[in-house]
């Protein structure tokens, strides 16, 4: 008695228990007909469609095709990102030149920026990869930026007091300085790219997620529709993922990573 | 014993210039904005001297050491200092991102920096953290890297700021002994600003009294070291009642006393 009133008590405190209550009226909903089936599949068969859709190689090609898009964007605005921070960074004319262009850029919505996109180029891959890159240049830039003018004065002071030249402090000091910056940034990034991606790829896609998604709307697949979202927030998980792989090698020298 | 202190009453301003100094600064003002921090001062250091320079906060010791150190412009002004020279500041400031021998080797050149960074490591008794992060070395320890990474460079003015004030006692002990040995190993002159007088009387040629901008009190020792205790009684005195941080501590203690109502 006492064991089952204990194993009682604990999957009351267990934090899995609301999700899974949410699960089990969402699978309830379709199946008894309160929730209509084109307004919500059930968990069981947006699971079962999940599989046909991996068995057939369909969910693959398109998320391949999806990634081939966010990686292009992302490594056009990375770059220009930290060619622009280390401009603004590093100099001071080049900050008065570069910092008051990208805080006015900062105040358009990227998204905004998408029927000039598609007058400018056109409804093939070029305006989907090219508001990918906009968006994210921004959290890089700002990130490194910030990253290099916060570096320690007292650490650049020190090193100066040892007779390094100007491109050895920045690559000595400075830039190592701002690193932890930059990876917080390209964090953003990667999390922007994936929210830009989505709306990019309702633009007249002839694959991908977002065409996956189209696709479905027009024939009320919810089941398929529930299953892209769960693709993007997979994307989303394994980005972060790689940003912190990246971070545990780059910042070994951060102690609480040391200890570990 | 007051003959091996030499007492100079009347501190002469302008030494004559030994032809062996190191560093010669001649009215020597520096000012920021309408604040003067150095005033026409004059300081010579011979080759190998130890000196220590003692002040109130705000006095401009270490705008002195900055510009001895060369992190300050001296434009137009009558400064000699030696070509190689390094610095040891209060905090470390050793590169975090830089295992503990590239600390030490940074900025050298040459073939064998690997080589020359781990002997200045063992010199201080650090040859086992070679390859540490110095964020997981204890204070002490990075005030050691500190040194070596100085020393590594066998500069010719050895620039130490207040560099075991952060320091337990017992450590700051050990740390007053090593600079001493790496000292007599290597020959630098040093110069050593500190606010603790019992430091300057213990490690230190010379002592200066640097007040609002003035070399106000000049101070050779001639006692061998380890040889003060009978000297650095009077003088610890002199120099603190010149520093005016000698109150009797009383004086300032305002006693306490019960309202009247709560009188038992």
């Amino acid at each position: 008695m006492s064991n089952l009133s204990s194993l009682a008590r604990s999957i009351g405190r267990s934090r899995a228990l609301s999700p899974v209550i949410l699960l089990l009226i969402w699978e309830l909903g379709p199946r008894t007909g309160v929730i209509p089936e084109r307004t919500l599949a059930a968990p069981s068969e947006v699971a079962e469609t999940l599989f046909d859709l991996v068995a057939s190689g369909e969910l693959l090609s398109n998320l391949l095709v999806s990634s081939g898009r966010v990686a292009a964007g992302l490594a056009i605005g990375i770059t220009v990102g930290v060619a622009l921070a280390l401009l603004a960074g590093l100099s001071r004319p080049g900050e008065v030149a570069v910092d008051p262009l990208m805080q006015i850029k900062r105040t358009i919505p990227t998204l905004a920026l998408t029927p000039l996109f598609i007058v400018w180029f056109g409804i093939g891959e070029a305006p989907k990869i090219a508001l990918i890159a906009f968006a994210s240049v921004f959290p890089v830039y700002l990130n490194l930026y910030s990253g290099i003018r916060g570096v320690d004065l007292r650490l650049i002071e020190g090193a100066r007091s040892f007779g390094l030249s100007r491109a050895e402090l920045v690559w000595h000091v400075v830039l190592p300085g701002a690193l932890p910056s930059l990876l917080v940034g390209l964090r953003y990034s990667l999390s922007v790219a994936i929210l830009v991606l989505v709306v990019a790829e309702q633009i007249n896609a002839s694959a991908g997620l977002g065409y996956l998604i189209n696709n479905a709307r027009d024939f009320m697949r919810t089941d398929i529709i529930v299953v892209c979202l769960m693709v993007y927030a997979v994307l989303g998980l394994l980005a972060d993922w790689a940003v912190r792989v990246v971070e545990t090698r780059a910042l070994v020298w951060r102690p609480a990573i040391v200890e570990q | 014993m007051d003959a091996a202190v030499g007492f100079s009453a009347n501190f002469s301003p302008l030494p004559s210039s030994s032809p062996e100094s190191v560093v010669r600064l001649r009215d020597f003002t520096r000012r920021f904005g309408d604040n003067t921090i150095i005033s026409s001062l004059n300081l010579d250091i011979a080759a190998g001297e130890f000196v220590a320079l003692l002040g109130r906060s705000g006095s401009g010791k270490t705008t002195l050491l900055r510009t001895l150190a060369g992190l300050d412009d001296v434009k137009g002004q009558d400064v000699t200092v030696p070509g190689s020279r390094a610095v040891v500041f209060q905090d470390a400031r050793l590169l975090p991102w830089k295992r503990v021998w590239r600390n030490v080797a940074l900025g050298l050149r040459g073939a064998d920096i690997r080589q020359r960074a781990e002997a200045a490591l063992q010199e201080v008794g650090l040859g086992h953290r070679l390859d540490a992060w110095p964020l997981t070395l204890s204070g002490g320890e990075a005030q050691r890297v500190a040194l070596a990474r100085a020393l590594v460079r066998e500069p010719q003015l050895l620039l130490l700021d207040e560099p075991f004030a952060a320091l337990d006692a017992l450590t700051r002990y050990r740390m007053h002994d090593l600079v001493l040995a790496l000292w007599r190993q290597h020959r630098p002159a040093i110069l050593m600003v500190t606010h603790d007088v019992d430091e300057a009387i213990a490690l230190a040629d010379r002592i200066l009294v640097l007040d609002q901008g003035r070399i106000v009190t000049e101070q050779r020792i001639d006692a061998a070291r380890g040889e003060r205790s009978a000297v650095s009684g009077p003088l610890r005195e002199r120099l603190l009642s010149i520093l005016g941080g000698h109150e009797e501590p009383t004086a300032s203690v305002v006693p306490f006393r019960l309202a009247a109502g709560q009188q038992a």
